[in-house]
C-alpha cells in the first residue's frame, strides 16, 4: 500500500497510486460499518481533535464518527464560538492545540491557505476538511469511492461538474483527482460561476446545461453558495433552477444509466430537483455520506500508520 | 575636503555610458570627471567596481508616525544606505496621514535622524479618503515633494479632478494609483489558473487598466501634471504610451518586485509574496521590463512595506499586503542586468536620474555640479540573503533565502560615506 503523506492538505499532492490506496482500504471499511459491531482498534490510545472554524454538521460528524469506531479519543473544538472572537490568531490557536499533544488534527477554516498555515506549525497529522475556495480533499475522495462502487471504474468517465464552480473547494479538490485518474471532465456553470483560467485545467467548459449533460455517465451537482457571495452573480433562484438546476428533462441527456451525486446540503428547488435527488435509481446521495465515513476513517489509518512509523523511528535515534 | 575615487566603472545614466574612469568630489559636489587627482585630495582605488548615482527610491513607507515599530526614520535610513539608496521619497499613508503642514513639518523634523536624504510627499486629500483636497499650497511651502493617496483610489471623481485643477495650477506633481477599485476590492492575487487552483479571491487586470484611463482622462481634462505609481501589466500600457504621445505630462514607475517576481511566486500561500497590486502573470512581468528598457515606464522604486510578523502570519487573503525593498532593491535589480535584459546606464535611468528629474531633485546624475550622492557596487558578488540580517525593522522580504548578485560597498550623500560593507 503506498501511502506516504504526512498530512492530508489537498488532493494536489497525491498520487494516483495513493489515491486508490485510500479508495481500496476504504473498501474495507464500508464492510466493517455495516456489521453490528462497528470497532477497530486501529486508532486506539491516539487523540483526535476536530477543529471546526466555520460551522459544519456532516462532515464533523462524519469525521468523529470515523474516529470513534477507529478507536480513537475524539474531541470536538468548536472554535468558532470560542477563542477567535477574542482575537487569538490561528496560530495561537494552533500551538494551544499543539501543546495538548494530540495526533489527528482534523480542520476546517473560512480562508483558503489556512491549514497549510496551521500544518507548518504543529507536530501531528493534519487533515484538511475544506478550506475557503481551496480543496476539500476527503470529500473528492469520497465522491471518487461513490463512482467506483457505482460505475465499477474510475477512469475514463464523462463527469460533469455542475453549477458554483467558483465558490466550490468540492469542485477544484474533485477537479484535480478526476484529472489525475483520467476522466473527462465537463464544468457547467453560469459563466459568472465559473472560476477564472480554468480552460487551462484541462476541463471542457459549458454554460448550456443540456450540452453539457450530453452523455455524462456522472453528474456532480453542487450546492449554490449564497454564503460565499458579496452578491449579484446570478439574477434570482428560479432563474437559474430554470436554467441550470437538475431535473427529469435536462438529465434525459445524460446516459441512461447516469449517477446524480450531491455533496451536500442540498437547496431542494434551486440546484436540484427533489424527486431526482429521492430517486434511488439515480441519486447516489445518500451513498456518498456512507462512503464518507469510510474514507476518512481509511485517510486517518493511514496518517497514524505514517505518524507512528516516523515517531518509532524518531524513538530509535534518541533512545539507542 | 577633496576626495578623488578612481579605478572606477562610472554608470552615467545620462549619457548612456558604462566606462572605467575618475571622479572628484568637493564640498559634497562633483567637480571632474576623469581628471587627474587634484594635490591633496584623498584617494580612494574603486578595484574597478560600478560606481553610479545614488538610488531616489520613490515610494518608500516608512512606520512615522503612527507604526513606528515596524520601520523609523532612522532603520529605514540604515537600511537605505545598506541598499545604496540615498534619497527616500517617503509616503503619506502614515496613521495619521500626511495631510496639514503640521504633520509633514513632524516628519521633517523627524527624519534628521536618517543618514540619507528623505523627502516626503503628502496627501492629496484630507486623510487619503478622496474627498477633500489638502491645503496643497501651504504643504508645498513646508516642502511637499509631491501629492499622493497611495493605495486609496478616490472614487469621487469630481472631488479628484478639482484636486486635480487645483494642483495645476500649483505645479504640483499627482501620483496616482490606477486601479478600479470596485473590481479590485478583496482581491488577493491576480485572476488567472493559480488563483483558481489556490482558491484565492482575485482581481482581473484590466482593473488596473480601467483606473488609469480613467486618470488618463482626468489628466487630460485639467493638465495636471501626474506620475502613476505602478503599472504592473501589458494591459496599461497602450493607453501610457497614447497619453505620452500625446503630450499629456504623465509618467510611470514599476516596483523592482513586479520586475523580478510573478504570481506563481506565492507558491505555497507565501505571504512575503502578496502585494498591492498583486503580482501577475510571467507574460505582465516580462512586458514590464521591456517597457522599462524602451523608457515607456520612467521610474523603478522598491515599494518598501514594512509588515510585522504577526499580520504576515495569517491565512492569505487575511495577511498583511506589501514587502520590504530598500536593502534587496539593487541586488533585485542586477537580475535584470544578468539576464540580459537591461544594461546598467538604463537601469539607473530608472532607478536615480528620472525619479529625480520627474520630482525637480538635482540628484540621480554623474556630472560637474551634481551632489555627490553615489553608490559604489559590484554587480556580480553573490550572496544568500538572510532577512534578520537586514537593517529595516521589519524583515518581509520575497528574497528571504535567495540567491543575489550584487553587493553594495559605499554608499556616500553629499560626498560622506554613510554605508561600507563589512568584511565578510
Amino acid at each position: 500500500m503506498t501511502f506516504r503523506a504526512r498530512h492530508l492538505l489537498g488532493i494536489e499532492q497525491l498520487s494516483p497510486q495513493e489515491i486508490l490506496s485510500v479508495l481500496d482500504l476504504a473498501d474495507r471499511y464500508v464492510d466493517l460499518n455495516r456489521r453490528t459491531v462497528k470497532q477497530s482498534d486501529v486508532l486506539a490510545g491516539l487523540t483526535q481533535i476536530n477543529m471546526f472554524f466555520e460551522n459544519s454538521t456532516r462532515t464533523q460528524a462524519s469525521f468523529e464518527l470515523a474516529g470513534k469506531r477507529l478507536g480513537a479519543d475524539v474531541m470536538n473544538m468548536s472554535v468558532a464560538s470560542s477563542s477567535v472572537k477574542k482575537g487569538e490568531t490561528l496560530i495561537d490557536t494552533a500551538m494551544t492545540l499543539n501543546a495538548m499533544h494530540p495526533d489527528l488534527l482534523v480542520v476546517r477554516h473560512g480562508a483558503s491557505g489556512a491549514v497549510n498555515l496551521l500544518a507548518s506549525k504543529v507536530n501531528c497529522a493534519v487533515l484538511n476538511a475544506g478550506d475557503g475556495r481551496h480543496e476539500h480533499p476527503t470529500q473528492a475522495l469520497l465522491d471518487a469511492l461513490t463512482i467506483r462502487r457505482a460505475k465499477g471504474r474510475i477512469q475514463r468517465l464523462t463527469v460533469a461538474i455542475c453549477g458554483d464552480i467558483a465558490h466550490s473547494r468540492v469542485a477544484r479538490s474533485n477537479l484535480i483527482l478526476l484529472g489525475k485518474m483520467e476522466n473527462r471532465l465537463r464544468l457547467i456553470a453560469p459563466p459568472t460561476l465559473m472560476p477564472s483560467g480554468v480552460e487551462h485545467f484541462g476541463c471542457e467548459l459549458y454554460d448550456d446545461m443540456r450540452k453539457g449533460l450530453e452523455g455524462a455517465d456522472v453528474v456532480m451537482m453542487l450546492r449554490l453558495q449564497k454564503e460565499r457571495m458579496d452578491g449579484g452573480f446570478i439574477p434570482s433562484e428560479r432563474e437559474y433552477y430554470h436554467r441550470y438546476g437538475l431535473d427529469a428533462e435536462k438529465l434525459s441527456f445524460a446516459k441512461p444509466d447516469a449517477i446524480v451525486m450531491h455533496p451536500g446540503p442540498m437547496n431542494r428547488g434551486v440546484e436540484i430537483d427533489g424527486e431526482i435527488a429521492d430517486d434511488i435509481n439515480r441519486s447516489v446521495i445518500q451513498e456518498q455520506v456512507e462512503m464518507g465515513v469510510a474514507v476518512r476513517m481509511a485517510c486517518m489509518d493511514l496518517l497514524a500508520r505514517n505518524l507512528r512509523a516516523e515517531r518509532g523511528r524518531a524513538a530509535v535515534g534518541t533512545y539507542v | 575636503m577633496i576626495q578623488h575615487f578612481q579605478n572606477a566603472r562610472l554608470i552615467n545614466p545620462e549619457a548612456g555610458t558604462d566606462a572605467v574612469g575618475s571622479l572628484t568630489v568637493a564640498d559634497g559636489v562633483i567637480v571632474a570627471l576623469d581628471e587627474a587627482a587634484p594635490a591633496g585630495a584623498v584617494v580612494t582605488e574603486c578595484g574597478g567596481h560600478c560606481f553610479a548615482p545614488g538610488i531616489v527610491d520613490w515610494g518608500v513607507k516608512i512606520g512615522e508616525p503612527g507604526e513606528r515599530h515596524k520601520e523609523s526614520f532612522r532603520s529605514a535610513g540604515l537600511a537605505a544606505a545598506a541598499g545604496g539608496v540615498t534619497t527616500i521619497i517617503a509616503r503619506p499613508d502614515t496613521t495619521p496621514a500626511i495631510d496639514t503642514p503640521e504633520v509633514l513639518e513632524f516628519v521633517t523634523r523627524r527624519a534628521a535622524e536618517s543618514p540619507v536624504r528623505i523627502r516626503h510627499m503628502a496627501a492629496l486629500t484630507k486623510g487619503r479618503a478622496g474627498r477633500e483636497m489638502t491645503e496643497i499650497g501651504f504643504l508645498l511651502d513646508a516642502g511637499a515633494i509631491a501629492f499622493s493617496d497611495v493605495y486609496n483610489v478616490s472614487t469621487d471623481t469630481k472631488a479628484l479632478a478639482r484636486a486635480l485643477t487645483y494642483a495645476r495650477s500649483l505645479g504640483a506633481l499627482v501620483i496616482g494609483h490606477p486601479q478600479e477599485p470596485g473590481l479590485s476590492a478583496g482581491a488577493a492575487t491576480t485572476s488567472g489558473k493559480f488563483a483558481s487552483l489556490r482558491g484565492l479571491p482575485a482581481v482581473s487586470p484590466m482593473a488596473e487598466r480601467i483606473g488609469l484611463d480613467r486618470d488618463l482622462g482626468l489628466v487630460e481634462m485639467t493638465g495636471a501634471r501626474y506620475h502613476a505609481d505602478q503599472i504592473t501589466t501589458a494591459r496599461s500600457l497602450p493607453p501610457l504610451e497614447r497619453a505620452k504621445a500625446n503630450g499629456l505630462d504623465v509618467t510611470a514607475g514599476v516596483s523592482i518586485h513586479h520586475l523580478t517576481l510573478n504570481e506563481l511566486d506565492v507558491g505555497d500561500y507565501r505571504t512575503f509574496f502578496k502585494l498591492t497590486p498583486p503580482l501577475r502573470s510571467e507574460e505582465d512581468r516580462l512586458a514590464m521590463v521591456d517597457a522599462v528598457a524602451t523608457g515607456l515606464i520612467d521610474v523603478i522604486s522598491s515599494y518598501h512595506t514594512p509588515a510585522d510578523e504577526e499580520s504576515k502570519r495569517l491565512p492569505f487573503e487575511e495577511a498583511a499586503s506589501g514587502a520590504v525593498g530598500l536593502e534587496t532593491f539593487l541586488p533585485a535589480a542586477m537580475r535584470l542586468y544578468h539576464a540580459g535584459h537591461i544594461d546598467l546606464p538604463t537601469l539607473f535611468r530608472s532607478m536615480s536620474l528620472n525619479p529625480a528629474r520627474r520630482l525637480g531633485l538635482p540628484q540621480g546624475r554623474l556630472a560637474v555640479g551634481a551632489p555627490a550622492d553615489l553608490v559604489l557596487f559590484d554587480p556580480d558578488a553573490p550572496f544568500l540573503l538572510d532577512r534578520f540580517k537586514l537593517q529595516s525593522k521589519s524583515k518581509n522580504t520575497p528574497f528571504d533565502g535567495c540567491r543575489m548578485e550584487g553587493k553594495v560597498l559605499a554608499t556616500y550623500v553629499a560626498g560622506m560615506q554613510v554605508f561600507v560593507a563589512g568584511v565578510a
